[in-house]
């Protein structure tokens, strides 16, 4: 599904007498359709790039990133929303739309790759109540909690059944109880067959998986083990 | 086509009615540039009136001798007319000459019905388009076949005047065009801080809903409405307030330029003044969310 080929991200330093910053160095790996695969490393090692350069939100200095055969860095600006709707993303900042409500904020996707009224209506309940926010369809982000906000996150990443969702430390900023809710729901979204990429520097959560792991250090792979644990 | 577009119509009232604060300053700033730009087209039509009435003022007279008769003074009228540099000539009859008189000096009523027979007031009344131009006109009377006839000419008694009068108008045309240059740069002022806050107002979330999948017109087009919104009511507030001033305004400007209505001037220009209003709140509308997009759309 996605491919990985040398793929280096160099970021200049803008300060004097300072090298450009590598954040990923000749990264080369590939992740299989149906996948949970979590992406390790301490801060700063190049898991957030490695997301963005799938979200198309950066683009690779050197090297290629495939997505279902077609080189991401090749797509023409017009043809990325028809990417982007395919992937489901949760951020560790939520990015939600403060203007709008728990609600609209979900039924957002499906108003964008033009979803019927009707299939609006019915399917924005019924994922708000998988993420157990039934009861908060009218509250804005700023009245949420930000467990509760992470599950609006996460309801609109899987609301249009995308192929692929991408969770970027969707547990940066939660406590335990609400940590352990989230994991849970983003294993309940991949037994539904979602591919599914983690990145994360939560070694509790990544053991107890028990599933892929690819570990990077200063940008580059070190490791990439099947049923892999945290370990740097 | 038709549900993408209800879409974008809700979204954009959505983010109106929720902006609070910002669309309250947004209408603010629009209001205040839509004003500028009424402003700047009624002034044209206001300081047109007054330099045209201050040079009406500025003219001089042909006074002609008792035995020319009056159908000879309508002839000579003709052939002044016909002179490339006069821009009216109007004839004041005996009569109508000592009406005015009696009309600006009512005082004066009983002397000038006593030496009625001896006054001889019947006159031409020339205007010329520039100053420069009346003597070339006193020249072509003083050297015409009807000479004979006129009894004088008061332009050099009033050259000084003549003179000061054009120079104000001209310095008064100069004025309005400096006044309206400021104006104008103003308006560019306003309009710019307005797309800063715009853009200010909108990177978070034009970058979100470019990372959920959003097409670059389901992210502009509730912007656009919400500038559109935000334009028509400020052309409402902005038509409003106009017509007040004017209303209120008009006798007070009235009683000192004769003839000059302001409130009779913008209903007479009322759908072309609305017109201008629409198009600058819309434009700007359209200018900000534009750049605002453009600015964020690579993400």
């Amino acid at each position: 599904m996605f491919k990985f080929k040398n793929v280096t991200k160099i970021y200049p330093d803008s300060s004097a007498n300072s090298n450009d910053i590598v954040a990923l160095g000749n990264v080369s790996f590939e992740i299989k359709e149906g996948e949970f695969v979590s992406i390790v490393g301490r801060s700063g090692a190049g898991k957030t790039t490695l997301l963005k350069l799938i979200l198309v939100e950066e683009k690779p200095t050197k090297g290629r990133v495939f997505f279902e055969g077609e080189e991401l860095s090749k797509l023409k600006p017009e043809k990325l929303p028809q990417l982007r709707r395919k992937i489901g993303a949760v951020f560790q900042d939520y990015k939600l739309l403060a203007s709008k409500t728990t609600y609209e904020n979900v039924a957002y996707v499906l108003q964008v790759i033009g979803a019927s009224d009707l299939e609006i209506a019915r399917d924005v309940p019924k994922v708000l109540e998988i993420v157990g926010l039934q009861d908060r369809t009218n509250n804005f982000p700023a009245e949420l909690s930000a467990g509760e906000r992470q599950r609006v996150s996460i309801a609109r990443a899987l609301i249009h059944r995308p192929k692929v969702i991408l969770a970027d430390e969707p547990t940066g900023n939660l406590d335990p109880y609400n940590t352990l809710d989230i994991i849970k729901l983003l294993l309940k979204i991949h037994e539904m067959g979602t591919t599914l990429i983690l990145a994360t520097h939560n070694k509790e959560i990544v053991n107890q998986l028990g599933k892929r792991v690819i570990t990077l250090e200063k940008g580059r792979i070190i490791r990439d083990e099947e049923k892999g644990r945290f370990i740097l | 086509m038709g549900t993408t577009l209800k879409r974008i119509i809700i979204s954009g009232w959505q983010n109106f009615s929720r902006d609070g604060g910002i669309a309250v300053a947004t209408i603010f700033i629009l209001v205040m540039v839509i004003f500028l730009a009424s402003t700047i087209f009624l002034s044209k039509d206001i300081s047109q009136f007054l330099i045209t009435s201050l040079q009406e003022k500025a003219d001089i007279s042909v006074y002609f001798k008792e035995f020319v008769l009056e159908d000879d003074i309508l002839k000579i009228k003709e052939k002044l007319s016909q002179v490339p540099e006069v821009k009216n000539v109007e004839y004041v009859s005996k009569k109508e000459a000592i009406k005015r008189l009696v009309e600006k000096h009512p005082q004066l009523k009983e002397s000038v019905q006593e030496t009625e027979g001896m006054l001889n007031l019947a006159s031409l009344n020339v205007n010329v388009f520039e100053a420069n131009q009346y003597q070339p006109v006193v020249n072509f009377l003083e050297n015409s076949n009807f000479k004979d006839q006129i009894d004088g000419v008061d332009y050099y008694k009033r050259k000084p005047v003549i003179e000061k009068i054009f120079s104000l108008t001209s310095l008064f045309n100069k004025t309005g065009i400096f006044l309206s240059i400021i104006l104008i740069i103003t308006a560019i002022l306003v309009t710019f801080n307005t797309i800063r806050l715009a853009i200010l107002n909108s990177i978070e979330e034009i970058k979100i809903q470019r990372l959920v999948g959003a097409s670059n017109w389901f992210i502009r087009g509730p912007f656009l409405v919400q500038g559109v919104i935000s334009g028509f009511i400020a052309v409402l507030i902005s038509a409003l307030i106009f017509s007040l001033i004017c209303w209120f305004l008009s006798p007070k400007i009235e009683f000192f330029f004769a003839g000059l209505n302001l409130f009779n001037l913008f209903i007479k220009n009322l759908w072309i003044l609305l017109l201008i209003q629409f198009a600058t709140g819309i434009l700007l509308a359209v200018i900000s969310s534009t750049i605002a997009i453009r600015k964020y759309l690579k993400v």
